[in-house]
């Protein structure tokens, strides 16, 4: 990795963070506070591509581990992890991995329909995936019943997606990042010169 | 400004290396779940807040940090008690209250330095897929300082956004926020390269 790359993870996780801190977004027809941070989560994905996002959402989750308060409403530390929510925080990390990666693949054709659909798979589909079953368990609800309880936050996630969709199809024109990946390139190492 | 939750104190919890903390609270965490039964969960919870008298934690400062998990819990159980009955919601809430709690206690009565320390030692078996200790230093330093002038940043831009009646506009603000950053990215970059930060060899 380049140097260029490790800052763009690091600043990545300052933006996730920073998310946090900003005031919630106010968006007129959704009753539900909508926090930017899953935003973020989108934003890291389809602007840094599979691996850079993958290693910003770790870097995040270790500095909320270490206890500093970087979550929406000032939560942080170990308690997150046991918590209701604690599953949906958890599952960033693979969501920021899968937009990249298939942002990545789609790269040269990248839409904003297409960009919203790998936005949802990953920002709404991985998040709940893992974030539902961990809510079951760790509030002992019977799983059909957190998945239910989730279903108020899909439209202001929708929101997101959508939002996060158009930004990343402007960033593509104004300072695309991600290279599209060729077609040898996935077995042989990369080259040195650049 | 300060990040953090921790709250200096001479005690025996204190004095636990964050590493074993972070551990105990691992097994603990994951034991727990095993047990679904009011009484052993009531005592693991009488031992819990034994723990906090232990760590010489007053009321006044825990019940700050504590109030977040206790909006949580109030929606659940109301959630609960209906779906199964008082005995297993209750369980099921004390359960809850005691790992979080236990988790609070850890991040109370640990730096946050300390815990990324002992993280940052854990994760040394990882060093084979190209993480070495000095690179995650730099990272992890790197995005502290840029939180809070992000966070500037983005109000910087909601300001000028606000001359053309599109500082609610989302898109807007993360556009330039984001290319904001990436050009920052760049420029820090280059003062790296150019103080000879070799991220292939520890220095």
């Amino acid at each position: 990795m380049k140097t260029r790359d490790l800052v763009h993870v690091a600043l990545f996780a300052a933006i996730v963070a920073a998310l946090g801190l900003m005031p919630p977004l106010l968006l007129p027809f959704i009753p539900v506070p909508i926090t930017a941070q899953t935003l973020g989560v989108m934003l890291s994905g389809s602007t840094l591509g599979a691996r850079k996002a993958g290693l910003a959402l770790l870097l995040f989750h270790l500095l909320v581990a270490a206890g500093l308060p970087l979550l929406a409403g000032g939560k942080g530390g170990l308690a997150v992890y046991p918590g209701p929510t604690g599953g949906f925080f958890v599952g960033w990390l693979p969501a920021a991995f899968l937009i990249g990666w298939l942002t990545e693949r789609a790269w040269l054709r990248l839409s904003g329909p297409l960009a919203f659909t790998i936005n949802v798979l990953g920002g709404i589909g991985v998040i709940y995936a893992v974030g539902i079953p961990w809510l079951a368990v760790s509030a002992g609800l019977p799983l059909t019943k957190a998945a239910l309880g989730s279903l108020a936050f899909v439209p202001g996630d929708c929101v997101k997606a959508a939002v996060a969709a158009s930004v990343a199809v402007t960033l593509k024109r104004a300072w695309p990042l991600i290279q599209a990946p060729r077609p040898a390139a996935a077995t042989s190492p990369p080259s040195s010169s650049t | 400004m300060s990040l953090g939750l921790y709250l200096h104190r001479d005690s025996p919890v204190h004095a636990v290396p964050a590493g074993a903390k972070m551990l105990a609270l691992l097994v603990a965490g994951t034991g727990l779940l095993f047990f679904h039964s009011l009484p052993i969960v009531s005592a693991a919870l009488v031992a819990t807040l034994g723990l906090y008298v232990l760590a010489r934690l007053r009321l006044r400062e825990v019940a700050p940090v504590l109030r977040l998990s206790a909006f949580v819990l109030g929606p659940l159980l109301v959630l609960h008690v209906p779906l199964s009955g008082w005995g297993p919601a209750l369980e099921a809430m004390l359960r809850l209250a005691v790992l979080l709690l236990l988790a609070t206690l850890v991040s109370l009565t640990t730096r946050a330095s300390d815990m990324l320390e002992s993280l940052e030692r854990g994760l040394r078996p990882l060093a084979r897929f190209g993480l070495n200790p000095t690179l995650l230093g730099l990272l992890l330093s790197l995005t502290l300082r840029f939180i809070p002038l992000l966070a500037t940043w983005s109000r910087e831009i909601q300001e000028a956004q606000r001359v053309r009646g599109l500082e609610r506009d989302p898109f807007a603000v993360l556009v330039p926020l984001l290319v904001k950053t990436l050009r920052t990215a760049d420029t820090l970059a280059d003062a790296i390269d150019a103080r000879c930060f070799d991220p292939e060899e520890p220095s």
